[in-house]
């Protein structure tokens, strides 16, 4: 049997279908979806697709079914995936909390639309980023990618199981319906050149006592046992000891909440990714990320030509936030512009790291932000 | 001369975490009959103890999950259904029984419950009926007989209950019991029969809940719920959900109608696999 699941070569795809091909080289067995648009064609293609491998593709009845099905078949050891947009997203929230505290790994690709509500079903937006972040109850923290083309749909999709693996979590692609509609060159790689992390697993069972949420390693993440393997583990939503039994202390809560959060802030320089223009001597930086920053590029490269020294930082991840390397951008620049489609999400965590207002280019959604508004902008701040 | 004999040993001790007891159950409730009845299957099951899966909801049933010395997901409310989907799918060798209460399952996971057994997806259901919401102190859900009361319904339930038979047989499961908690041996036995029976099993298990239910409707404890059992149940053969009158109320002294209600053989769920190459 040939093995259909790395389509290596160069191919011309929306990001939507790169996404899933992306997911199929990480090794992606289980997608549950409901479809909505922009995201319907990461559903479409897997659907075609899985049998070819054979994964399973299932269309559940609604979202809360689609993240449920994801994190169950994860939890039987299956990479898994669904893909939504903004209304699908809000209904996942509560099973996305689920996996952060069984620390069951798994990918949630958000095409974002013009929100809220149902919003611009068709039309793209970037306004679900605080969402990722804190739309699940209590505290947690969260990793998130923003891709801005198809090709980064396909390398991001794979980066996304790695890290979800790597740091038992869910991890978001916040994608957004240009990226995932607009159709680009995508070269795959050889499956050989793929880089696949593995889940961290336990020794064998044995008859000795197991405990599943001890953690020994330094990057405070728990080795993960699969259903069906002879360690008879249990899994609860309810606040558990190493055990995994569920212990109503305030002491097992917080320290159990604070390892959760500390797994992902202490291994976050694995698992941010920024690309930086013209950061050296710099006096005026734009931070854009999704198709935005495809624009913002632009406007940098047109304000460079009239001599005005600005650079552009690209956030490739979304969270954790990149606060040290702002910090350190910001030593040397006087200011900050942030594009985004939004009224001022992302802008609000550049604020907070470097201490001072950020000059903002927003829009609710709807169209790609043009360069020209940040060509102006970054204009009125050279002047 | 009288002897006494004591054992260190319970039957149940390989399947059952002891080191979690007590558990979280009031004094007559059926929550613990009904899981005695599931572990003794799995002992009973000849599937390796290991390949068998429970999961949960939220709900004192929902605890089950916790209790159980095997492989155990204790989810979200109303979600253990397309968790236990994912999981089964994931990995068909694995026996996987969803065990919760009827607020979980047909309430909140509603949705979730027709769809899989539409589906037909080869997960074992096991549903606690205890007629109300106890963990949260007795509140009406979506099996509380219209008229009786709960604590979010002083004045009594304005609303018809749900009959689990009809939607379960309506909506395409393989296999629907019911059975109650004084029915111990049929109800090991119709769990070891749906472990056998591919696609979606249900077996509702009515249960008393007396500091839940019961004290709202004068059904002061649970053995008292149990009499009325013994008196009013009749076995259906071959039940035919479009005969019977399979509504429940505990407080009229009619017929509670138990057995199977359904039992057929469409094909189980299978993923689309495609040979290729």
């Amino acid at each position: 049997m040939i093995d259909h699941r790395v389509l290596t070569g160069a191919h011309f795809m929306n990001g939507d279908e790169a996404c899933a091909e992306g997911a199929l080289a990480a090794g992606c067995s289980f997608f549950g979806g409901y479809p909505i648009t922009p995201s319907t064609e990461i559903a479409e293609h897997l659907a075609l697709r899985l049998p070819e491998v054979g994964g399973v593709f299932i269309q559940m009845e609604d979202e809360l079914a689609s993240i449920a099905a994801i994190i169950g078949a994860s939890a039987a050891g299956a990479r898994s995936m669904t893909a939504t947009s903004g209304p699908g997203l809000s209904l996942m929230m509560e099973n996305l909390g689920l996996a952060v505290m069984l620390e069951i790994p798994c990918v949630v690709v958000d095409v974002q639309r013009g929100s809220p509500s149902t919003g611009l079903p068709t039309m793209p937006g970037q306004s679900d980023v605080m969402q990722a972040r804190w739309g699940s109850h209590g505290d947690y923290e969260i990793a998130a990618f923003s891709p801005w083309s198809p090709q980064e749909m396909f390398d991001l999709t794979i980066h996304a199981f790695n890290i979800a693996d790597q740091f038992r979590t869910p991890v978001l692609i916040l994608s957004d319906e240009v990226v995932g509609h607009m159709i680009e060159r995508v070269e795959i790689p050889p499956q050989d050149h793929i880089e696949l992390w593995e889940r961290k697993r336990p020794k064998e069972p044995d008859n000795g006592r197991y405990d599943p949420f001890s953690v020994i390693d330094g990057d405070l993440v728990p080795p993960m046992m699969h259903a069906g393997e002879g360690y008879r583990v249990h899994f609860t939503g309810l606040t558990h000891d190493e055990r995994g039994y569920p212990d109503m202390s305030p002491e097992t809560h917080h320290n159990l909440v604070t390892r959760l959060v500390n797994k992902i802030r202490c291994n976050a320089d694995q698992i941010i990714r920024t690309e930086g223009y013209h950061l050296d001597n710099a006096r005026i930086v734009v931070v854009a990320y999704g198709c935005t920053a495809r624009s913002a590029r632009r406007a940098m490269r047109e304000a460079r030509q009239m001599g005005i020294p600005v650079g552009l930082l690209r956030l490739i991840s979304l969270w954790p936030f990149p606060d040290d390397l702002i910090e350190q951008i910001a030593t040397d620049v006087g200011t900050f512009i942030v594009a985004e489609m939004n009224l001022g999400q992302i802008s609000r965590e550049v604020q907070r790291v470097i201490g001072r207002p950020v000059k903002g280019v927003f829009h609710a959604g709807g169209e790609m932000i043009p360069p020209d508004p940040i060509l102006s902008a970054i204009q009125e701040a050279a002047a | 001369m009288n002897s006494v004999m004591i054992t260190d040993k319970h039957p149940l001790d390989e399947i059952i975490r002891a080191d979690r007891m007590p558990h979280i159950w009031c004094p007559g409730c059926g929550i613990g009959i009904a899981m005695r009845c599931y572990a003794q299957a799995i002992l009973d099951s000849k599937v390796p103890v290991e390949k068998h899966v429970v999961i949960s909801g939220i709900g004192c049933s929902g605890r089950v999950a916790g209790y159980m010395n095997i492989d155990s997901y204790h989810t979200t409310h109303g979600r253990a259904i397309p968790f236990a989907v994912g999981m089964k799918l994931a990995n068909p060798e694995l026996m996987v029984t969803v065990f919760s209460g009827d607020g979980d399952l047909a309430a909140i996971g509603g949705n979730h419950l027709i769809h899989a057994a539409r589906r037909n997806v080869d997960v074992k259901v096991i549903c606690v009926n205890n007629f109300n919401y106890g963990m949260t102190g007795g509140q009406v859900g979506p099996t509380t007989p219209q008229g009786a009361r709960g604590t979010t319904a002083p004045y009594g339930n304005p609303e018809l209950p749900f009959n689990l038979p009809y939607l379960l047989a309506a909506s395409g499961a393989n296999f629907m019991a019911r059975w109650t908690t004084l029915h111990v041996r049929q109800l090991k036995e119709d769990i070891l029969y749906a472990f056998h029976r591919p696609g979606f099993t249900f077996i509702e298990v009515l249960a008393p809940c007396p500091i839940g239910f019961g004290k709202s409707n004068s059904i002061e404890d649970g053995l008292e719920e149990m009499e009325l059992y013994r008196q009013r149940c009749v076995l259906v053969r071959d039940g035919d959900v479009r005969e019977d009158d399979l509504n429940i109320d505990l407080r009229e002294d009619k017929p509670i109608y138990i057995g199977r209600f359904a039992d057929q053989e469409r094909p189980a769920y299978r993923p689309v696999r495609l040979e290729t190459g």
